[in-house]
């Protein structure tokens, strides 16, 4: 579905460098990329959505390279939800969920029957049909961030990728948006790539974790196979305990790697 | 898919800004009507209704003719060309620049017209029947430039609002430097620049109305990009939107629409931006309904300011320009301050 080769990424202001990234994913995975600031995680995510030009390689979404591909195009295929979205935006949910049609529209007409119905639909999935008229500045945290979610969906994607989707949202949201996610990928076979800052959350809803630190996949597979000692020393520097609760991992953080012994 | 019947129902409810939306159309519409019609009874010699459209609808060489027919109606449609042209510029520009501070000096219109101005009135005073040519060239050059300049694999509001702060600068001096050379012919400029339409008439309205209205019509046909670009030029671009492509078009486009009003009117500020922002904070920035309403309330406003610059200081004449800055200000200000509770809450 997916496939990334021998990405690279320069950006010589702050000496940061993608090295030569190496990804397959295939449909209807959910895929977290983890690491700490400054890895790459979201370099890499907006590199796939063509946000940004890498130097060499290139990205292939269903077998075709995102270069040859027009934004329009690319926009049937592929959704993203960048991290910091306007919170002064004044449209109403139905409003902003329109746009995501947007990339299916020929000229300016109104929208189509089909557009309509798949408007219901992804306000529907959302489950913000209610706040079909509602301002976004007047919603809250996790109401707007499914509203946006819901816009994204509204391309009909088959890739959908999220940058921090639940960062500011309280852990109820969270959990709202995460499941939602799940939601997503199995009853529509979305893939679904995002950057994740809390790691219990990554192990417990992706099929697979990227681990990324100073631009270079450090490890990569499933959460069992991710969650060890070593990863969370080498990529995070600190020492931590993995337990296990009905199928899923978590972690708790003991304490920073060297900082104790140094001080 | 999932179609219920809750949808049908909620599609009539109402948007939440339905009702201040059409409070705001129709006493703009009113105020419109209203207010050509007064400017066309009021000044020096008033008329009464009934004599004004006697005077319209007859020919013949009557006073009224002459004063109504010649003088203040092609005056009061310039008026109204302008204000709409401003208006509806600062609204683009403020939606392109993400920035509720823009208008069409940002984009090096007003110092790039009046430098072209200037040097027309001031060193080839022969060539005066060019002016409103060269304002509207240096006023599009201008804006070409500052795009240009900010173009970096890509531009950005920030850098094409920065470049255009120093290229307004370096063409501020050059007026300054222009006035002050030339200190004995100044004189003839400072009509100009404090922006106003007297002594228009017929000649300039067919100068300027295909122009306006061509500009006009494309920019309601820009209002979907103008929509796109306020989601950010990320989201346009995930959404399959050329950002670029519209941006520069957009630019041009209120480049050209405040040309036009720079071409006869001179350099009338204030417009621009305060409409477009008064506009806004009524019924919100959703392009759809902000165009239109800026448009209509620049009409309104330039009629009015102009027939109050005609008439309050008898037998003188105040630029307008001048006056919707005295008045426009501390309006601005009243505004301001009301509204900053509401604003601060959204």
């Amino acid at each position: 579905m997916l496939k990334v080769e021998q990405l690279q990424f320069e950006r010589p202001t702050t000496h940061f460098e993608l090295q030569s990234v190496d990804l397959h994913i295939p449909k209807g995975e959910i895929v977290s990329l983890i690491g700490p600031n400054g890895s790459g995680k979201s370099t890499l995510l907006r590199l796939i959505a063509k946000l940004m030009k890498p130097e060499s390689g290139a990205v292939y979404v269903d077998g075709t390279s995102i270069e040859s591909l027009s934004r329009k195009t690319l926009a049937r295929q592929l959704a993203m939800l960048p991290q910091m979205n306007d919170h002064q935006l004044e449209l109403t949910v139905g409003e902003l969920v329109e746009f995501g049609r947007e990339p299916h529209r020929k000229g300016y007409g109104r929208l189509k029957k089909e557009d309509e119905a798949i408007i219901d639909w992804a306000l529907d999935v959302t489950n913000m049909q209610s706040y079909r008229h509602r301002l976004l500045p007047g919603l809250s945290g996790g109401e707007r961030q499914r509203a946006w979610i819901a816009m994204a969906i509204a391309q009909r994607p088959d890739v959908l990728l999220l940058d921090e989707p639940t960062t500011y949202l309280d852990i109820s949201h969270q959990l709202e948006v995460m499941e939602l996610v799940t939601h997503l990928n199995e009853a529509y076979g979305m893939t679904i790539v995002m950057v994740l800052h809390d790691l219990n959350q990554a192990a417990r809803y992706s099929d697979r974790l990227i681990v990324l630190k100073d631009g270079a996949v450090q490890y990569e597979g499933a959460p069992e196979c991710v969650f060890c000692h070593d990863m969370f020393r080498e990529i995070f520097d600190i020492d931590a305990s993995i337990h296990e609760q009905g199928g899923t991992l978590f972690f708790t953080p003991n304490r920073k790697c060297e900082a104790v012994c140094s001080l | 898919m999932v179609t219920s019947a809750t949808v049908t129902k909620s599609e009539k409810v109402a948007h939440p800004y339905a009702k201040k939306r059409r409070t705001l159309f129709v006493t703009l519409a009113l105020l419109l009507v209203v207010s050509g019609i007064g400017s066309l009874m009021i000044g020096p010699v008033s008329f009464t209704l009934s004599e004004v459209w006697q005077s319209l609808v007859t020919e013949g060489d009557t006073l009224a003719h002459r004063i109504v027919w010649e003088l203040r109606l092609p005056r009061m449609l310039i008026g109204a060309i302008v204000g709409m042209s401003l208006a509806v510029a600062g609204a683009i520009l403020q939606g392109v620049m993400q920035n509720p501070l823009a208008d069409p000096g940002i984009i090096g219109v007003t110092s790039g017209a009046g430098l072209a101005a200037t040097a027309i009135m001031i060193i080839f005073p022969a060539y005066i029947g060019f002016l409103p040519l060269a304002a509207f060239l240096g006023a599009l050059v201008t804006a070409l430039l500052i795009y240009a300049m900010s173009w970096k694999k890509g531009t950005s509001p920030v850098r094409i609002i920065l470049v255009g702060v120093a290229i307004n600068a370096i063409l501020g001096a050059f007026l300054n430097a222009l006035m002050l050379l030339y200190s004995d012919r100044v004189q003839a400029a400072l009509p100009w620049l404090a922006g106003g339409i007297a002594g228009v008439g017929w000649v300039q309205f067919d100068m300027i109305i295909w122009y306006a209205l061509a500009a006009l019509v494309l920019a309601i046909i820009f209002i979907p990009h103008l929509r796109l670009l306020r989601l950010g030029d990320e989201m346009a671009k995930l959404l399959g939107h050329n950002v670029e492509k519209s941006r520069f078009l957009l630019i041009v486009l209120s480049t050209l629409l405040a040309g036009i009003a720079v071409s006869v009117a001179g350099l009338i500020g204030f417009v621009g931006l305060v409409v477009p922002h008064i506009v806004r904070m009524m019924i919100g920035d959703d392009s759809r309904y902000l165009l239109p309403a800026s448009a209509l309330g620049g009409a309104v406003l330039v009629i009015i300011a102009d027939t109050i610059a005609r008439t309050a200081f008898d037998p003188m004449e105040l630029p307008v320009g001048i006056l919707l800055a005295f008045l426009g200000g501390p309006f601005f200000l009243y505004i301001i301050q009301k509204g900053r509770g509401s604003v601060a809450k959204s």
